[in-house]
């Protein structure tokens, strides 16, 4: 079965040629993929010579079982989220990663403490802390939203919502615009009662709802008045906000935090090289790098000193951090291992809620 | 002369030969089944290209419906215990045992997600337990049942045993029931799945409900261009002709993508309307993002299928049929009836069916446009195919879409002959 697989797959894909000097890296696309290639792939091909590829995915977690269950894997690196790498790594899809092998910070401390906790795990690596944010268009809303409940409040606040579709997040947001705080949020969500409420609060606006899959489509969304509000990666509405200019403000209360982490899919076709890019890509200066492209926080506690102004030299990047202390008022880690257990079923469910 | 020729045989050796002495029967084998190699070893690169490129994939896609080793693979002792012992058996000591040798096993191989994930399918919530105990199980000492259900009480749980059980055989229908909103409860007896959760039936319905819609809205709009551009003079027409064929050459993301900015409630028909105090700027139609923007973009992007066939049928109706019935006192409507649409069906037939099947597989403009209650199947066996990766999910569902649409290929040969289909 598996050699028929790989036979046919080899036959009707294209096998790239390994060679030592070439490195595929997959990502999300977009203002944070611009942020990579600035910070990573640029000076990583300048110092090592080697030749860098960027390729754009959804969710580059998707690819890489489809890749390697076929015994075709062309990508060297991907990022992913928290819970996808967690579940990869325990489906063996992806590569273990010695964590010794990362530099220490320029003082000396080892990785392994440098690292925020949890930004570390068997197979994979983190580089930044990004966020899921309600947004806003200053143009289209003449009072101004400042919590999470006035996202669920269209009566005060009329007007399309921007959503992203799936269960992950909404499910969580839905429960705090309906009061529930953030440490609370995966205790009421575990029980039959929880989930309930969180749907039957999404229910109150199933109807304003434009549902969205991809993180570049939000700030479009605002921006053409399609959607007054929506959720969408802090990130991507900062560079459309101060790098492009466009009136979006961003609604810390009830932001929800995650990791994107570096993994190397099972039978990368440059191994080496791709754990040398993870080691160059998540030393102290490069995710430092990082933020002065998007408004992403470093995975290190040593950067933070580093980052400093946005690449248009005049922006502090300090408060624009997800984990920027004012902005953590109300604030919900994403619990990975609530969503590794539940994906499926929420997901089922919500596909259900959605199609009703 | 036939006497002559059985006598000369007779004479010989009883048989006809031909000039060297072969029976003529088999040199004439011989020689046909030369030409016939010849010809297979002709078709041979396509058909080889067909089989690895098409048919292999697709048999091993829907195979995967039926079969998944995600657990009966890596939990060898407790396969062997579920075969040992009758279904409902009590989980005992010597299970436990089994499970806990599989779960240290399965985490020293690394596959302990895979079978977290596959009991995962059918018990939601189970995948940590399997990851979670693994994690801990190489401290476990004897007895394992009280030291497992310390460790974590679910496995006490007999629905979780009924369902190992049911994953300890590589082959399933499982997959298939929850296709159709359907699932074992604990006898094993097939009830439909709390309705909450139920989906798969209603998008099956959707989705052919859409399809049928749409190929008649294209029908209705295609059949008057096609007539246009058969009837009118040649250098008209091949203009009009590019006019057809040019959004059908045009990326159908590009298409979809226009519709969006034509019909988005800030977009250009929204914009028109309310310039021209058509309805008011606070109501604006919603036109996207709905059942209506995939009806509408679909209509739109299939439309060449149906125009296409249609032209190449009318094109060589001879006009003087329809003359000849006006001049025999028929009215333009019995004329048109009885004389043209009758010659126009094998196109009509050729362009539903085209418009119909493709409909049913769109995936990539409902998901654009569609919102929340423009889905079709075709989405949900993308969404398990790329988010979920329940692969054997998606294969169940679409070997369901599959089959449907043989049936109704088969029912169309019955009612209108295949015969009938004229493509181009």
């Amino acid at each position: 079965m598996k050699k028929t697989l790989i036979l046919t797959t080899a036959l009707s894909g294209f096998a790239f040629a390994a060679s030592a000097q070439e490195l595929t890296v997959m990502s999300w696309g977009g203002s944070y993929g611009v942020s990579q290639v600035e910070a990573y792939n640029k000076p990583f091909a300048a110092e090592t010579g080697a030749k860098v590829t960027m390729v754009d995915a959804d969710n580059p977690a998707t690819p890489i079982k489809a890749q390697v269950e076929a015994g075709n894997v062309t990508i060297d690196v991907a990022d992913v989220e928290y819970s996808d790498a967690v579940r990869l790594c325990d489906e063996g899809l992806i590569e273990p990663i010695d964590a010794s092998m990362l530099p220490p910070a320029p003082d000396g401390t080892p990785a392994t403490e440098d690292f925020i906790e949890g930004a570390i795990t068997d197979c994979a690596v983190a580089n930044i802390v990004w966020s899921t944010v309600m947004a806003y268009n200053t143009k289209n809303n003449p009072t101004a939203p400042d919590s999470i409940d006035d996202f669920f409040n269209t009566a005060d606040f009329p007007g399309k919502r921007g959503l992203r579709k799936g269960a992950k997040a909404n499910l969580e947001m839905a429960l705090m615009g309906d009061g529930v705080p953030a440490s609370e949020v995966y205790d009421v969500l575990d029980t039959e009662e929880g989930i309930a409420r969180a749907f039957a609060k999404l229910d109150t606006i199933k109807d304003d709802v434009v549902w969205w899959e991809a993180g570049a489509q939000p700030p479009q969304l605002l921006a053409d008045g399609e959607v007054v509000m929506s959720t969408a990666y802090n990130g991507r509405i900062f560079n459309a906000a101060v790098g492009e200019g466009q009136p979006f403000e961003i609604v810390w209360d009830g932001q929800i935090l995650d990791f994107d982490l570096f993994v190397v899919p099972k039978g990368a076709p440059n191994l080496e090289t791709a754990m040398k890019y993870i080691a160059f890509a998540t030393d102290t200066q490069r995710l430092a790098d990082q933020a002065k492209y998007i408004a992403y926080g470093p995975a290190r506690k040593s950067s933070n000193a580093l980052v400093d102004l946005y690449q248009d030299g005049k922006t502090e990047m300090g408060p624009q951090m997800p984990t920027a202390a004012a902005n953590l008022g109300n604030a919900l880690v994403n619990n990975f291992e609530f969503w590794a257990d539940h994906d499926t079923e929420l997901n089922e469910r919500f596909n259900a809620w959605l199609a009703q | 002369m036939a006497d002559m020729t059985a006598d000369m045989g007779n004479q010989e050796s009883g048989l006809l030969t031909t000039a060297d002495g072969k029976p003529l029967k088999a040199a004439l084998a011989a020689a046909q089944v030369r030409a016939k190699r010849r010809a297979f070893i002709l078709v041979l690169p396509l058909l080889a290209f067909i089989m690895l490129t098409f048919v292999a994939p697709i048999g091993q896609m829907l195979y995967r419906s039926v079969h998944n080793d995600g657990f009966s693979a890596n939990m060898p002792n407790l396969v062997e215990w579920f075969s040992a012992t009758e279904a409902g058996t009590e989980p005992d000591e010597s299970a436990f045992a089994a499970l806990a040798a599989d779960l240290a096993l399965a985490r020293d191989a690394k596959s302990i997600g895979v079978v977290g994930t596959r009991i995962n399918y059918e018990l939601s919530g189970t995948r940590s337990l399997f990851t979670g105990t693994a994690r801990k199980v190489s401290k476990m000492t004897p007895p394992f049942k009280e030291a497992i259900i310390k460790a974590d009480k679910d496995w006490a749980d007999l629905e979780l045993w009924a369902v190992m059980r049911g994953a300890s055989s590589a082959y399933t229908m499982n997959f298939y029931l929850a296709a159709l909103d359907l699932t074992k409860d604990q006898k094993g007896d097939i009830v439909q799945v709390n309705e909450n959760r139920r989906v798969y039936v209603l998008l099956f319905e959707r989705t052919l409900i859409l399809s049928a819609l749409i190929t008649v809205l294209c029908l209705i709009l295609a059949y008057p261009v096609a007539h246009l551009l058969a009837t009118l003079p040649l250098r008209y027409s091949n203009l009009l002709m590019i006019f057809v064929l040019l959004p059908f050459w045009t990326s159908l993301l590009v298409r979809t993508t226009s519709w969006i900015v034509l019909l988005q409630t800030q977009g250009v028909v929204n914009d028109l309307l309310v310039a021209a105090n058509v309805i008011e700027d606070e109501s604006r139609l919603q036109m996207i993002y709905n059942q209506m923007g995939t009806v509408i973009a679909m209509t739109h992007i299939l439309l060449p299928f149906m125009i296409l066939p249609l032209y190449s049928v009318m094109r060589p109706i001879n006009p003087s049929y329809v003359r000849a019935a006006r001049s025999l006192g028929a009215t333009s409507w019995t004329a048109f009836r009885r004389i043209y649409f009758p010659q126009t069906l094998p196109g009509i037939a050729a362009g539903a069916l085209l418009v119909f099947i493709l409909a049913v597989g769109y995936y990539i403009t409902p998901a654009l446009v569609g919102g929340s209650d423009g889905q079709l199947i075709s989405n949900l066996i993308a969404f398990h195919m790329t988010k979920s990766l329940n692969w054997s999910l998606a294969a169940a569902l679409a070997a369901l879409l599959l089959g449907g649409i043989l049936i109704l290929y088969w029912l169309y040969d019955r009612l209108i002959g295949i015969d009938n289909l004229k493509l181009g």
